[in-house]
């Protein structure tokens, strides 16, 4: 297995491109140093962008956060202004793992496994998150919820890296909350996932709102006509109910060993409720 | 010299004390050494192939392309493991299991092992490894594999037990049964009967640290084994029967322990690793992966168990009876057998009868874990007190009480009871401040009685007097739960020196006789008994000497407070001497001074349980939480509190983890789908609440101290206890354990006929 630390995106992007097969990018390596420890797995490439600058930033700009591909998860809850304009995005980055795996695991890294049960993607995908994307081209930007295709498969081209998460600055009376239903306490992965970022009007009823569901299909799910049934409302409890039936006929999950399909369709619509309105109170909403 | 076992009421000066283990500082700083931190020069890496089916027949292994690998120094199969059982079942089990020989019988069995220079090496080996498999209709279903269309495991297996033995081959291995009185006769007088039936679903022990081994087979045909085991003179038999060598040649050194459980009882990896080395010339470390413990170590077994009990309207129960199926794997053993004998084990019961079936599955072979099949039957018939209770219209705890067994009780499996604990736990719970807290929206409160039988068996201990004054005390026990630590505190009473002054260590197979292994929580019984009567040994071997220094007749030295002291008037000048003085000098009187001891430690006394649980269930959700737990447990005498407690609150953890989301999940293809910590849930810190510990102590008659095992009990009760409140916060009998969220929420939606 070859090794490499390169210390600009161009170099990271050609060693990708070039590669015969089994070549992965590390970050954190939360996932793939946990792959390579078993028997089936080979990787022939490591390519690891930790040195190269920027990885670990997030930055504050006029209208954005960008937030480097090798930030940990943990750095996120430490960042204030971070905190305060995403907090759902924030809490989902520090619900991933255990505490000492928040101190290496990255936003970019959960995207790119690709698992339907990633925590942070749902509620990067309901912050209308964007991916800026270096390759061999030059760079490009892409809505995070095209980049997961299917369990472990992206939309990433060979060659290409995710290298940083790019969120707005959230907009007046907004507010996001992200909740997932795990069976214990910590240390699990999402049966379900729910990432709510409600927007409300000057009167105080939603104005707009983007639901987005996980592990409830093979890919985040976008639930459009769950967040259809908010608006113009303040989460009265018919609204609640259309919006909760919607997240689940919109979920498609299956019976596996987290749950069964049953379940999981119920309480995505039970989660999407508690986050709903933990978003709307974040929103200013009474 | 003769032991005088029976207990005698005394007061302790260090017995009863709670002073830091031994092995603490290196345990939690790392320094410990476990299985896998043992290192030879010249060792090889092991990897084990297995199979990828529930039941397959090995058509041929081709193994030259393996053995090619560079860097491979050995490959073996169950051809390098020839068959010395010589008809002996039980030994024929425990080889075909460690290599499967001609099927491989579970997801996981082992049928191939590759020893070589490195990892990259035994990885690349394995690949190449040609195994070509038919494969066969497969059943991993307690309940499926009775079924008169369930593919057979073994065409040689009809079941025992039954009159007249049958002509067809079975799943059921065997049946069993036990009990007295005229149970139809009982639920005749029966004003109210309960009857329901249980599944408990299969769990794993979940020891943190996997199994794990260095073997080296030496030129002169000797053989050393460092390994992580509950019980290494056991493993040394078991590896010298299944390899052909004389017991004296092997020496197995047990290290430290990173959990048992009941798991570390059976060889799995052991012999694999010694025919690998025996092969390559060289030492071979074999440490399995957290998939390898899940898929073929390990697990308890399913179970699916029909209860019926009747009782008068004033709670006097008339009759009762129990049907338990146990899955065993694929080798018949007794766990079904156990169930049958522990089900009503807390009762004194007028007509009983408990029926016990072996059940046999393509799973992994099913290992003792913790109070061994008893937790499930305690589950089903507790489960059913609870619910016969509320049908009576009277408190669970009453009707425990009213029917409790004690002292003079014929038990369900037979024998008759001595002084026991089960009453008291019961009146110390209805005492108990836990039982009258209010409860909250969604919450419910259950409790559960437990009972499991206690082992004593084969010990051997030598204490060493040192020069200097201290002692080296020698067990054969592994120290699983601080038994070195507690074994010191009986040496430093009988002596009465400090603590301090005590060195436990085990010691391995070459340096001591014969001990069975650290089951049936004798440890701690077994090891303080042989420690005491060691002790008193070295005494009179003191009080020899100190006669000798001082000229007197060794019938007018007497020992109190740690002294030599001469008895009576006429030696009234002479200063007692100390167990440091007798030691400076033993180079003059007599050379080394040892107490050795040798003994079968029999009457190891029944124990028993009572736990209270209160939880909250998110009706949403079907999550439950744990808030509030307290374990009411006899321990005889409590020789260290602080790791009674530990094992009190141990075994509830393990029963909360199993009630609630502990389960092997298998897919249609008979592959375990959750061969790992992330999808087999143990719960986490945060899961727990506080567990509240009360210590009983009703004395064992057979024990010096009084001392009864603690280890396993605590596990018994937890799975009726947790099933019990969670019904009770929802309002519907929860018959299926674990307790899952979608389990928990599809019967409530049953209940609202959604």
């Amino acid at each position: 297995m070859r090794y490499e630390r390169p210390e600009t995106i161009v170099q990271a992007t050609h060693l990708l491109a070039e590669a015969d097969s089994n070549a992965f990018v590390l970050a954190g390596g939360t996932d793939l140093l946990v792959k390579m420890q078993s028997d089936g797995f080979e990787a022939d490439l490591v390519v690891d962008i930790k040195s190269i600058a920027g990885m670990g930033d997030v930055v504050e700009a006029d209208d954005t956060f960008v937030i480097g591909a090798g930030v940990p998860c943990a750095a996120l809850g430490e960042n204030d202004a971070l905190v305060a304009a995403w907090p759902g995005v924030v809490e989902a980055a520090n619900l991933i793992g255990s505490t000492q795996i928040q101190g290496r695991c990255t936003v970019v890294g959960n995207l790119c496994n690709a698992s339907p049960a990633a925590d942070s993607v749902p509620a990067l995908v309901a912050a209308g998150a964007k991916a800026k994307i270096a390759g061999l081209g030059g760079t490009r930007m892409a809505d995070v919820l095209d980049i997961p295709t299917g369990p472990g498969k992206t939309s990433l081209k060979k060659g290409e890296i995710v290298e940083a998460i790019v969120l707005d600055k959230p907009l007046a009376r907004s507010g996001d909350a992200y909740l997932r239903f795990i069976p214990r306490t910590e240390m699990d992965i999402a049966v379900v996932g729910v990432g709510i970022n409600l927007v409300l009007d000057e009167g105080g009823a939603v104005q707009s709102a983007r639901i987005a569901l996980g592990a409830v299909g093979p890919t985040v799910i976008l639930a459009e006509d769950a967040a259809q049934a908010l608006v113009g409302s303040k989460l009265e409890e018919t609204a609640l109910d259309v919006m909760a039936a919607a997240c689940s006929a919109a979920s498609h999950p299956i019976d596996d060993k987290r749950g069964t399909v049953e379940f999981r369709k119920q309480i995505a619509g039970v989660l999407a409720r508690r986050a709903a309105r933990i978003a709307f109170d974040r929103a200013g909403g009474n | 010299m003769s032991f005088d076992a029976a207990f005698q009421n005394q007061n302790f000066k260090s017995v009863g004390t709670r002073p830091l283990r031994p092995d603490g500082v290196d345990k939690v700083t790392g320094r410990a050494r476990y299985g896998a931190d043992f290192n030879m020069p010249g060792q090889l890496v092991a990897r084990v192939l297995r199979s990828p089916h529930a039941h397959a027949r090995i058509v041929a292994i081709d193994t030259a392309r393996a053995a090619a690998v560079k860097g491979v120094k050995a490959v073996i199969t169950a051809a390098d493991l020839p068959d010395l059982s010589n008809g002996d079942k039980a030994l024929f089990n425990i080889l075909d299991n460690c290599m499967a020989r001609t099927k491989a019988m579970y997801d996981g069995h082992a049928v191939a092992a590759v020893a070589a220079i490195d990892e990259k090496a035994a990885k690349q080996a394995m690949k190449l490894i040609d195994v070509e498999y038919e494969v066969l209709p497969h059943v991993v279903d307690v309940d499926a594999a009775t079924e008169p269309d369930a593919p057979i495991l073994n065409d040689a297996v009809f079941t025992t037990g039954i009159d007249p033995a049958p002509t067809t081959a079975s799943n059921v291995a065997n049946r069993s049964e036990f009990g007295h009185g005229d149970v139809e006769a009982g639920f005749a007088d029966a004003d109210v009967i309960v009857e329901r039936s249980y599944r408990t679903e299969q769990t794993h022990q979940g020891y943190i640290e996997p199994h794990a081994c260095v073997a080296s087979c030496n030129p002169d045909g000797t053989a050393d084994l460092w390994v992580c085991t509950q019980g290494h003179f056991v493993f040394r038999q078991n590896c010298a029967d299944l390899l052909g060598l004389e017991v004296s040649k092997l020496r197995v050194t047990s290290s430290e322990i990173g959990g048992g459980f009941g798991g570390k009882t059976h060889v799995w990896a052991e012999p694999v690793a010694l025919a690998l080395s025996r092969k390559a010339g060289r030492p071979v470390k074999l440490v399995m992966s957290r998939d390898e413990v899940f898929r073929a170590s390990g697990p308890t077994s399913a179970t699916s168990i029909d209860v019926k009990i009747g009782a008068t309207k004033d709670g006097k129960i008339t009759a009762a009876t129990a049907t338990l199926r146990y899955s065993n794997g694929p080798y018949a053993d007794i766990w079904a057998e156990l169930g049958a004998m522990t089900s009503f084990a807390c009762y004194d019961l007028k007509n009983v009868k408990t029926v016990g079936f072996e059940v046999l599955v393509n799973r992994p072979k099913v290992a003792a874990y913790r109070a061994p099949s008893a937790p499930m039957a305690a589950f089903a018939v507790e489960s059913a007190i609870d619910e016969l209770a509320q049908k009576i219209g009277m408190d669970a705890l009453d009707l425990r009480i009213r029917n409790a067994a004690s002292e003079g009780t014929r038990s369900s499996y037979g024998p008759v009871y001595g002084p026991i604990g089960i009453g008291p736990t019961l009146e110390a719970a209805q005492a108990h401040p836990h039982m009258t807290a209010p409860l909250g929206t969604n919450q419910g409160r259950g409790m559960a009685c437990g009972f499991w039988f206690n082992f004593g068996g084969q010990t051997c201990t030598d204490l060493n007097v040192n020069a200097d004054g201290t002692v080296t005390l020698a067990v054969g026990t592994v120290d699983v739960g601080g038994s070195r630590a507690s074994l010191s505190l009986v040496a430093a009473e009988e002596l009465g020196i400090d603590y301090q002054d005590v060195k436990a260590v085990v010691a391995d197979t070459g340096t001591l006789g014969y001990n069975d292994m650290t089951d049936g929580s004798r440890g701690t019984f077994s090891s303080s008994m042989a420690t005491i009567s060691a002790a008193r040994n070295a005494i009179a071997v003191m009080r020899q000497r100190a006669a000798l220094t001082w000229d007197i007749p060794v019938e007018d030295v007497y020992w109190e407070d740690g002294h030599a002291k001469a008895a009576g008037a006429k030696y009234g000048n002479l200063a007692p001497l100390s167990v440091k003085e007798i030691a400076a000098e033993s180079g003059n009187t007599g050379g080394p001074i040892a107490g050795h001891s040798e003994l079968v430690a029999d009457g190891a006394g029944v124990s028993f349980a009572t736990h209270i649980c209160d939880v909250e269930v998110d009706p949403e959700t079907g999550a439950t939480s744990v808030i509030r737990y307290t374990v009411i447990q006899d321990a005889g005498k409590a020789v260290h509190p602080a790791y009674v407690e530990g094992q009190y609150q141990g075994g509830a953890a393990q029963g909360i983890g199993w009630a609630l989301n502990e389960e092997y999940i298998y897919g249609e293809d008979g592959r375990l789908q959750n061969p790992g910590f992330l999808d087999y849930r143990i719960p986490v810190c945060s899961d727990l609440p506080m567990i509240d510990t009360q210590i009983l102590e009703i004395p064992n008659p057979n024990h010096p101290y009084g001392v009864r095992g603690v280890g396993e009990t605590s596990i018994v009760p937890p799975l009726a206890a947790i099933a019990n409140a969670v019904s009770n916060a929802v309002g519907v009998r929860m018959s299926h354990i674990p307790m899952s969220p979608p389990r928990i929420l599809a019967a409530l939606s049953r209940q609202k006929g959604e």
